[in-house]
């Protein structure tokens, strides 16, 4: 067992996990607003926002690549305002790595939200209103324990489509220890290398923890029992 | 409602023309794996061949020479392996996954590369002056040219002034396009890269001494799956043609048989 998992295996698993925890909790921050003004707008842009939102669930990976890649380099515009802001340029670091998974990852935490909010009643929040709660108040009073399970959903998925990210890693990582190789990658060169048994053991990791995320899932937030 | 059908007819014939077009192709096909910094040589080549076989096709597919050994071994459609390393091919040969003899058909040579400074003016001790926040090389762990850049760098005496600084690419020509696209200053890519139409008139590039690193000895081999097919075997021997040679050392690379 001891031979399991190299220091790079750990190093990388580490920082998998790093990541999806930073995004998702950037996420569940930045996407809870769009779900609700989606969930509750009836304005024309519903549609093209939504729309923007889903993007990443059909776009293939490359292309979220090459345009972050393209738009954070010395010319692009992400890359002038962060180098403007004396950051430097932000391929192949955590905090690049970062920007791409939230982009990459977002409908997989405002949509779980979105259809959350759109199943509590309007009659709850005009109780709430009625009661003179504040907007903060109905929040964290109403619209949070309602809307619970769909958090969860969001969390567990915004997580670990993090965890399974590849091929825009790839393209704007640069495979450095500790910031950017992450265990998707890791798992490639081990493959490329022929180093068959680390690439086991990692891979084999990968599906055993999403099958206990999707299991914790279905198992804590049946879909069946919510009522609305 | 009408002129829905007509547009469905119309796609129908479309498809069986098609498809029909398609079955009728009498010539041959053949794939080509190739090592990502054979990409622009072994283009202008296979548009060459096309010419003497023209109702043949032959597809080229290029990335990192581990990655196609590995998708060989397990089986994977290719007929003929450029490899930037001749070890690959080797190794296919002695598990009898080759259906010809291993062929040296190069020797690839390393630059440092950059288009946003004058790289010919470099050497690779510059590599550690701090405006050059990241420096791109091909992953060592199985791109061939990664390997003799770390080679390189380490006979250099640089190594440890640069390893917090270097991005892997999955394979050399990924390495070159970190430079290009400026999220890295300076690379270490393949002379054949750095020669091409696309990269040359970017920037400058200094030749890496040959004595700092292995040399980069190419081979190539026609494939089990292809041992018998003719135009595998045409474009083998093409490969040893004057044409070719000429492209192949147009492009920087020293051929078998040359004396530097």
């Amino acid at each position: 067992m001891e031979s399991a998992f190299s220091s790079a295996d750990l190093s990388a698993i580490w920082l998998t996990f790093k990541l999806a925890a930073v995004v998702t909790v950037i996420l569940l921050l930045v996407g809870t607003p769009i779900a609700w003004w989606l969930a509750r707008t009836r304005s024309w842009w519903k549609g093209p926002v939504g729309a923007v939102v889903a993007l990443p669930i059909v776009l293939p990976p490359t292309v979220i690549g090459f345009y972050l890649l393209v738009a954070m380099g010395p010319s692009g515009p992400l890359g002038q305002l962060t180098q403007s802001l004396g950051i430097g340029l932000l391929p192949f670091t955590f905090a690049g790595l970062v920007i791409a998974s939230v982009f990459y990852s977002l409908p997989f935490v405002v949509q779980p939200l979105q259809n959350a909010f759109e199943a509590i009643p309007e009659r709850a929040l005009e109780t709430a209103a009625t009661l003179r709660a504040s907007a903060r108040d109905t929040f964290f009073s109403v619209v949070l324990p309602l809307a619970k399970p769909g958090f969860l959903t969001a969390s567990v998925l915004g997580f670990a489509h993090t965890v399974g990210e590849f091929g825009v890693v790839l393209m704007i990582g640069g495979n450095i220890p500790d910031k950017t190789r992450v265990v998707s990658v890791q798992i490639y060169d081990h493959v490329e290398a022929m180093e068959y048994a680390s690439a086991h053991w990692l891979s084999a990791g990968m599906v055993v923890f999403a099958f206990v995320a999707l299991l914790a899932l279905y198992t804590l937030n049946p879909t069946g029992r919510r009522r609305s | 409602m009408r002129s829905i059908s007509q547009f469905s007819a119309r796609l129908l014939i479309f498809v069986c023309l098609f498809v029909a077009g398609q079955t009728a192709h009498a010539g041959e096909k053949i794939t080509i794996a190739a090592a990502a910094d054979l990409k622009f040589a072994l283009d202008e080549i296979v548009v060459l061949f096309n010419k003497t076989h023209p109702a043949d096709q032959v597809e080229t597919i290029y990335g990192s020479s581990g990655k196609f050994h590995t998708q060989i071994r397990q089986g994977a459609p290719f007929d003929l392996y450029f490899s930037a390393d001749i070890a690959y091919p080797r190794a296919l040969k002695e598990e009898g996954s080759a259906g010809s003899e291993v062929q040296p058909y190069a020797v690839g040579r390393i630059v440092l590369w950059s288009p946003s400074r004058d790289a010919g003016r470099m050497t690779l001790a510059d590599l550690a002056d701090p405006a050059i926040r990241k420096i791109a090389i091909a992953n060592p762990k199985h791109a061939p040219y990664g390997k003799r850049a770390e080679e390189a760098l380490k006979a250099a005496g640089v190594w440890e002034k640069v390893e917090a600084k270097l991005v892997y690419g999955e394979n050399v020509a990924q390495a070159a396009q970190f430079v290009q696209t400026g999220n890295a200053q300076a690379g270490i890519i393949a002379l054949s890269l750095a020669l091409s139409p696309e990269l040359a008139k970017q920037g400058g590039y200094m030749l890496i001494s040959d004595k700092l690193h292995q040399p980069l000895e190419q081979g190539f081999i026609v494939t089990k799956r292809a041992a018998t097919n003719p135009l595998a075997q045409a474009f083998a021997s093409f490969m040893a043609g004057q044409e070719a040679r000429a492209i192949m050392t147009r492009y920087g690379f020293v051929l078998p048989g040359e004396v530097k």
